[in-house]
């Protein structure tokens, strides 16, 4: 490799003008050709001196040196392709290693990257140290199970699962964390956590309303008109539930603390009415009414539109 | 695409001896064409390197083979890293939050 410029002077790369134009004036005169006749090597030394100073004696070509822009001589250099620029692209495949590695094999080089970070701290004792992954799952419950909690077995695994602890009047779509129970630490790093999408399946009666349930109950006509004492389905389980006299269609009953079981304050379950009259055409029904009805005008409609 | 001819020319002090140990050891793969060797650009690169490695870090055949492999195969693990990359970012935005979301931080822990 040729010398370079600095070299030449004998001067440090950080070597100031001054400095440089001291040397140059010092090797100039050591080594002229008009003052070493018989020496032919000395005029070699001179020429390479005044080349070296012409290029560090101006700034912007010094400038342009030490960018690598330019070479000894002061010839443009071709900016320089690295290896890297190609290695990376299709036509680096060319020098892969023998066995392609896929896709596939990710999980065995994570797992490589996960005993080297343990060898290492084995050996030195201060090794690299990282968090481990998260691991992502999804979880469906039905409704009953997310208004009053639950608990679920999820599996990973053949013989390998979590528990996981549902709690009252979770949300469809909300996602629990397990700390610690995602993907193991590398070189004695906390785990990663387990994160747990619970997605919650309607219920056919039960609709959530915050921390309260609605649902509609159907009721005969005779329970409506004479009141009744009547099973209604919870998501704690059946209860009986008292229907007053007189009751009508969208009358709403409450059944406290029979809503999203939250263990401080339980919602309530809203029970709204709806009178039933059943299979139409009964005889008797039809019979009596038309006896009483003319007696008893009512007219339901009255003050509405239409 | 150069010739070994103008491969030598371009790199003065690279000599044909040498540049035919590294070809036989499978450090650079030129194409052969008649009696010489193409020199696509990546193999111009990789003997600048080559070059770069041995003069300037001072390393010997036998740990360049090592060093060579090793490079080999973090460039290979890049290229499949990019593949894995490329598949992402052709996902739909929530699946590329939630991969973003689950990669555990970078910061390395300390003791």
């Amino acid at each position: 490799m040729a010398q370079t410029p600095y070299e030449v002077l004998g001067v440090k790369p950080d070597a100031s003008a001054d400095e440089i134009r001291t040397v140059y004036r010092k090797l100039a005169k050591q080594f002229h050709p008009d003052l070493n006749p018989g020496k032919p090597e000395a005029e070699e030394r001179f020429k390479a001196v005044s080349a070296a100073y012409d290029l560090l004696s101006d700034p912007e070509k010094r400038a342009r040196y030490d960018r690598g822009e330019i070479d000894e001589s002061g010839a443009e250099r071709p900016p320089r392709s690295y290896y890297r620029g190609y290695a990376e692209g299709a036509e680096g495949r060319k020098y892969q290693p023998e066995g392609e590695m896929d896709l596939g094999d990710l999980e065995d080089l994570f797992a490589a990257f996960g005993s080297a970070g343990r060898g290492r701290r084995g050996r030195g004792g201060e090794g690299f140290k990282a968090r481990g992954g998260d691991r992502l799952f999804t979880l469906t419950v039905d409704f009953v199970e997310a208004a009053t909690g639950s608990k679920k077995r999820l599996s990973l695994a053949p013989e390998q699962w979590l528990d996981v602890t549902i709690p009252p009047g979770i949300d469809d779509g909300q996602v629990l964390r397990l700390r610690g129970q995602g993907g193991p630490g590398f070189g004695g790093g906390p785990a990663g956590d387990a994160l747990i999408e619970v997605h919650v399946t309607p219920h056919p009666l039960f609709r959530r309303d915050g921390d309260d349930i609605q649902i509609e109950l159907p009721i005969s006509l005779a329970e409506a008109v004479l009141g009744a004492r009547v099973a209604v389905p919870t998501v704690t389980g059946p209860v009986t539930m008292t229907i007053p006299k007189g009751s009508d269609t969208g009358a709403k009953l409450r059944l406290r603390g029979k809503g999203i079981q939250r263990a401080k304050s339980p919602g309530d379950q809203y029970v709204t009415l709806k009178v039933v009259v059943g299979p139409s055409g009964d005889p008797e029904l039809a019979a009596f009414l038309e006896k009483w009805a003319p007696q008893h005008p009512f007219d339901p409609r009255q003050g509405a539109p239409g | 695409m150069i010739v070994l001819e103008e491969l030598l020319d371009r790199f003065a002090g690279l000599d044909r001896r040498e540049l035919t140990r590294w070809v036989e050891n499978r450090w650079v793969l030129p194409e052969r064409r008649g009696e010489t060797w193409v020199f696509h650009e990546i193999d111009v690169a990789r003997v600048e390197l080559i070059i770069e490695v041995r003069q300037e870090f001072a390393i010997d055949d036998e740990a360049l083979s090592l060093v060579l492999g090793l490079l080999d195969q973090v460039y290979d693990l890049r290229r499949q890293l990019r593949r894995l990359c490329d598949a992402l970012a052709s996902q739909p935005p929530e699946i590329q939050a939630a991969v973003r979301r689950s990669l555990p931080p970078r910061d390395v822990q300390p003791d």
